[in-house]
């Protein structure tokens, strides 16, 4: 996985594949105490403790009601977006949390130090965005930016972005249209690069970010 | 720089309005990307970028996009399945962004499957 807007978009396919509703993403950019931490939060059926124990297993998919008699399918597959995810936080002197509820949804927490060489850019998150809105658009998803300049830069930056709120403006007008998904790329990426330029995190982390 | 506003939302609105096609289910194709996370690593999302671009470039409403998990082809990542109504499902694999732009002028708006990506023809029922 190239970057860690990868990472977001993989992990929120899982909230779909749990039959999630809302999908709540938080990305926080905290050069100043060297951290950078992203969750994903869902209302999907969540795991047990025993499937919860094992997601951070690589090879361990799990298919649920789906595959009662254990298929082929459930065979031949393995889950290695959670593992993936926890390696690169892990590698970066970063944290990994799994917190799941049966019926009640599942968080998703990954830390990375800012500066560690090997921690990964954000990338192209708005079209994680567009992927997830425009694969399921019934879907709720709302995104959290935060940029703190830490004492160097003096400043900070918050965004936010909620599809419903969207939905809203929008009418009878489907949020999956072509330009609209195009729009909300383009204007959740623009954000990014305004977040940037106003806490200069760019430059400090010579464009690593 | 674009920028989301209340008036772009408003023309968008106007616009689809005049045309709307797809509210009633009679739409031309459906693509469906393959999007587990053996795709997301292979490439999928900047294949379903560069198609929801096509669309949009070629105001296009009448097809419909969406995603599914991982096609058991995982080292034939990305994926997409194109669903011409009427016709038998293509499976095409190892897309990137000109091959779908491709497969989108020649198959979806044009009807000839491009046979050189495709992977199985009319076997929908393998995923
Ligand atoms: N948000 C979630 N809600 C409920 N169950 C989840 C959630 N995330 C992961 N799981 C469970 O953990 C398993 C492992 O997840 P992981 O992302 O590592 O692999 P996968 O999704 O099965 O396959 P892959 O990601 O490789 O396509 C899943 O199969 C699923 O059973
Ligand atoms: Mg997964």
């Amino acid at each position: 996985m190239e970057d860690l807007s990868l990472h977001i978009l993989d992990i929120a396919e899982n909230s779909i594949n749990a039959g999630a509703t809302k999908i709540v993403i938080r990305i926080a950019e905290d050069p100043g105490s060297d951290n950078y931490s992203l969750s994903v939060e869902d209302n999907g059926h969540g795991m047990d403790g025993g499937v919860l124990l094992k997601a951070e297993d690589p090879f361990f998919t799990y298919d649920g009601d789906k595959n009662k008699s254990k298929s082929k399918k459930q065979k031949k597959r393995f889950g290695l977006g959670i593992p993936l995810l926890k390696q690169a936080a892990t590698e970066c002197g970063g944290e990994f949390r799994l917190d799941s509820e049966p019926g009640k949804g599942t968080t998703l927490f990954a830390s990375f130090r800012f500066g560690h060489i090997d921690r990964k850019p954000l990338g192209n998150i708005g079209a994680t965005m567009l992927s997830m809105m425009c694969g399921h658009p019934e879907i709720r998803y709302v995104l959290f930016y935060d940029i703190n300049g830490g004492p160097a830069s003096g400043s900070s930056f918050h965004y936010g972005f909620d599809s419903d709120a969207l939905k809203e403006a929008l009418g009878e007008t489907p949020v999956n249209l072509p330009e609209i998904l195009l729009m909300v790329r383009d204007a959740i990426n623009t954000a990014v690069m305004e977040g940037r330029d106003q806490t200069k995190t760019a430059i400090k982390s010579h464009n690593r970010v | 720089m674009q920028r989301l506003t209340i008036d772009d939302l408003k023309k968008i609105k106007e616009r689809y309005e005049a045309t709307f096609t797809l509210r009633h289910g009679n739409h031309r194709a459906r693509v469906i990307i393959h999007m587990g996370t053996c795709g997301i690593s292979a490439g999928a999302r900047t294949v379903m970028s560069a198609l929801v671009e096509a669309l949009a470039e070629n105001d296009v409403k009448d097809v419909i996009v969406t995603a599914s998990g991982c096609a058991g082809f995982c080292s034939k990542e990305p994926m997409a399945t194109v669903e011409i109504t009427g016709q038998a499902p293509v499976k095409y694999c190892q897309l990137d962004a000109v091959k779908i732009k491709r497969i989108f002028t020649e198959h979806i708006m044009g009807g000839d499957a491009v046979q050189e990506y495709a992977l199985v023809m009319g076997s929908e029922n393998s995923y």
